[in-house]
């Protein structure tokens, strides 16, 4: 792939003020990150972009000192450090502001700024009236007005994330990160923080900015990262960029083999989704999906897809609109009717909601079916040890025994036994949600031509997956949501990965 | 299913089980319950005097009986990851209705089909608190083991109702003829099996265990997590109601503190047998070993002449010992599965990476 390194000014004095090369982390199976290479300069600020999953977070977890890396090298100011604890990281003079800031809500804004490192009087008393003054000075410098004395409950997000900058300035930290900050903002919030963040830059501060959201990218930053399936792809400075070409580097990559679509017949309307509203979470979406027919519902993570599916399938309530399945309506909130006429819903944390992991592969995959396993009203193991020895061999799960504890196995192959699980219930819809999250690149090739199999076979499915080639690959029709809202449509002809981008990330026109 | 798979791949085959049955069947936590009863009973038949009398086996049974029959939907309860504190105080409740009807002249059969539905009630009301209104059983059933327990004691005061009908009184000590065996074990047994099909031979049982070691998965199975435990809670009350009502008989004496503390009794006795604390594990033939070696270690003890504060000691180390164990098992089997975690993690990495 094609590498751009940024002009690199080899003859540059001071060393950069953070500099990760390299970088690689995995969790168990799962290459979270293959080369996170990034270099933050003082009196810069610097974006870094990439879909979901391309290794963002990680990379900011490693700087902040939540995980460790397992190679590569991460210098500060040009001396290598290796940080295991989060409170080494802030020592460092690194501070992490998260979307969500998490302050003591019932003690003072002066306090909270002050935790844990209150300055004392010669009789070792906090000196409260000394943490006021530096408190208030910092708001001044900043150009903000919060009163250092009112407890932080009540405070905006945006507020919250000032005293979480004010926090990072009292530790006089020379890097800041600030990991989604605007996500919850409204417009006023965010031309005041990018206020903050101009004047920390003309302080000298080094500042890493990641966003979903190109127009603030090219308000704000001086520089941009892209980095996509954990990998560094490019850095360049802003002017010389434009959106089409950051999307470009975002998404590009080899699809063909990974994505074995495979013809298939498309008839009548099976899923039938009308209005369906449920306050702050969705809004009005209305689809259909069709026999034999793949559709994708694409999206960033926390627009709403999830919770639509599972309204559908009945374990959500939803205030408004209705689900017809094949011409019939299904009552809202009943998983067990919507499972009894043919709904499954593999859901996307298959952890924690596809698998109960202390049981056996066999009762987790007879556990949707087990009243249809019943002979007058009793199970036998038989009868459940066959099932499941059909549907592990059907899906080739790889596993010693059928009594062995699911969560013994690895990732891909526990979503093998969630979606037997499900393919048991010989369901008429089938929504998948994230079907390839966390699994290996192989397993993911298998669960791609399963199901496209079961689209031959006429099963309707539909498709929530953060990950765009998937979507594009697979889907014969795209549906992309973007906060709660149905975004857009597209045929699979028309499903660039520019227009599904754009769809899912709140373009204004103005921007472009 | 996959037309196209079914010709390049060869189908794979499992084995049904990772161990041979032998091992499946005995190295079990039940098998070893069961195994220290057997043991218990072996030595005290040799060592402790009149052990071996009929009278022995009669006088265990008729006391551990309650316990056994309340233990049955305790084990339910406590497999879901919920308790049920109140059983005690819903077998003092039951006991004083049964007293105060029978004295106020109802024929006796309807005395107890009344004091029966009143520990149904008392089930709904539990299972109302905690699957409609969301409340964690183990705060409900404190407030309930308190109210109902005050309301005995309230409408009985100090005294005590000690005249029972002749023929029902007799019923409940009675053994059943040319056995030491006390009758109640007769509705017990059936009780039991009913018990252990619907747990062990069910799709209601299934959901039990799936609701115990994971409620989101269980409900994204379609299992109504509230429904279930709701009717958990009602089988408890009913089945607490009904030993309420034997209880009253065998000892011909309603009073409202009867069975004081029995529900520390039925809990231990459950834990004892196998049943996780944490919930979705255990099986009912473990816990029926569980009560039954409770009462024959103190049954044993008592005619050794032990006092019966050594008798608490003793049954309450071997609480500790059991749960230990099992922790302890538990982490052992953690450790390992880990270690194979790792081993393949590692290779499947280095396989991985470019």
């Amino acid at each position: 792939m094609p590498v751009e390194m940024d002009g690199a000014n080899g003859a540059a004095v001071a060393p950069p003020a953070l500099e990760l090369s390299r970088v690689v982390k995995s969790f168990g199976a799962v290459l979270a990150l293959r080369s996170g290479t990034i270099t933050l300069h003082d009196g810069s600020i610097h974006a870094l972009i990439g879909e979901n999953g391309a290794g963002k977070s990680t990379l900011v977890k490693i700087i902040a000192g939540l995980y460790r890396r397992d190679a590569g090298e991460f210098r500060l100011a040009g001396e290598e450090v290796d940080f295991h604890t989060t409170a080494q990281s802030k020592a460092a003079g690194i501070a992490v502001i998260y979307q969500e800031p998490t302050l003591f809500p019932d003690l003072s804004v002066t306090e909270n700024i002050f935790m844990g490192r209150q300055p004392t009087n010669r009789f070792g008393r906090i000196d409260r009236r000394s943490m006021r003054t530096q408190a208030q000075q910092i708001f001044a410098r900043l150009g903000v007005s919060i009163d250092p004395d009112r407890v932080t409950e009540g405070l905006s997000i945006a507020d919250q994330q000032i005293i979480e900058i004010a926090k990072a300035i009292s530790l006089d930290a020379r890097v800041l990160i600030m990991d989604e900050p605007t996500a919850a903002l409204s417009g006023v919030e965010v031309e005041r923080l990018f206020a903050v963040a101009r004047s920390l830059r003309d302080e000298g501060r080094a500042l890493l900015f990641i966003s979903h959201r190109f127009d603030e990218v090219f308000a704000l930053c001086d520089t941009v990262t892209v980095m996509r399936d954990g990998s560094y792809i490019s850095t360049t400075p802003i002017v010389d960029t434009s959106v089409d070409e950051l999307v470009r580097q975002m998404v590009g990559r080899d699809v063909a083999e990974l994505f074995p679509k495979l013809p298939a017949e498309i008839g009548a309307d099976v899923l039938v989704v009308e209005g369906l509203t449920r306050a702050g979470v969705f809004h009005d979406i209305g689809f259909t999906v069709r026999a034999g027919e793949i559709v994708g519902l694409a999206g960033l993570v926390g627009a709403g897809r999830s919770e639509v599916a599972r309204a559908i399938f009945g374990v959500d309530p939803y205030e408004a609109g209705s689900v017809h399945l094949e011409g019939r309506q299904l009552p809202k909130g009943n998983p067990r009717v919507s499972m009894a006429r043919g709904i499954a819903l593999v859901p996307e944390d298959r952890r924690k909601q596809g698998l109960v992991l202390d049981e056996s592969v066999t009762r987790n995959v007879t556990l949707a079916i087990r009243s249809s396993l019943a002979k007058a009203g009793l199970l036998w193991s038989a009868r459940e040890n066959a099932a499941a020895a059909l549907w592990a061999s059907r899906l080739e799960v790889k596993t010693a025994a059928l009594d062995a504890e699911t969560g013994t196995l690895s990732g891909g192959n526990q979503q093998k036994v969630v979606l037997g699980k499900w393919l048991a219930t010989e369901p008429k819809v089938l929504i998948v949600d994230e079907p390839t999250r966390g699994i290996d690149v192989g397993t993911k090739a298998e669960v791609h031509r399963l199901l496209s199999e079961l689209a031959q076979q006429g099963i309707a499915i539909l498709m929530i997956s953060s990950e765009l080639p998937e979507v594009l690959g697979m889907a014969d029709r795209v549906l992309v949501m973007r906060e709660g809202h149905l975004t857009g449509e597209f045929s699979r002809a028309d499903a660039t990965p520019e227009a599904v981008m754009f769809a899912a990330t709140a373009q204004k026109e103005g921007a472009l | 299913m996959t037309a196209t798979a079914s010709e390049t791949r060869t189908p794979r085959t499992y084995r049904t089980h990772s161990q041979p049955a032998w091992r499946r069947m005995l190295l079990t936590r039940e098998m070893a319950v069961i195994a220290l009863l057997v043991i218990v009973i072996a030595v005290a038949l040799a060592v402790v005097p009149n052990f071996d009398s009929p009278l022995t086996v009669t006088y265990l049974l008729r006391d551990v009986a309650p316990i056994l029959l309340i233990a049955l939907p305790m084990t339910l309860i406590i497999i879901t990851e919920e308790i049920d504190l109140s059983v005690a105080s819903i077998v003092g409740l039951t006991s004083v209705l049964t007293g105060i009807l029978t004295e106020a002249g109802w024929p006796f059969p309807a005395a107890a089909g009344t004091a029966i539905l009143v520990g149904a009630v008392a089930g709904t009301i539990n299972g109302f608190l905690i699957t409609v209104v969301g409340l964690p059983s183990l705060a409900v059933t404190i407030g309930t083991l308190a109210l109902f327990r005050g309301i005995a004691v309230g409408l009985l005061g100090t005294t005590a109702i000690t005249e029972f009908p002749e023929f029902w009184t007799d019923l409940a000590k009675d053994n059943i003829p040319g056995t030491p065996i006390p009758g109640i074990m007769i509705p017990f047994v059936v009780l039991a099996i009913a018990f252990a099909v619907l747990l062990h031979f069910t799709p209601f049982g299934r959901s039990l265990y799936a609701i115990g070691l994971n409620k989101e998965a269980a409900a994204f199975s379609g299992i109504d997590v509230g429904r279930t435990k709701f009717l958990l809670f009602l089988m408890s009350g009913t089945v607490s109601g009904f030993a309420g009502v034997y209880f009253t008989l065998l000892y011909s004496n309603a009073r409202g503190d009867n069975a004081i503390g029995m529900e520390l009794s039925v809990i231990a006795a459950v834990l004892l047998g196998g049943v996780s604390i944490f919930g979705g594990r255990g099986a009912l033939h473990g816990v029926i070993a569980g009560v039954l070696l409770i009462g024959t270690l103190g049954s044993a003890l008592r005619l050794a002449g032990v006092t019966s504060d050594i008798i608490n000691v003793i049954t309450g180390v071997l609480l500790v010992l059991s749960v230990v164990s099992a922790s302890l098992l538990a982490w052992i089997r953690r450790r390992r599965i880990s270690a194979i975690g790792k081993r393949k993690g590692r290779s499947a990495t280095s396989a991985d990476s470019p």
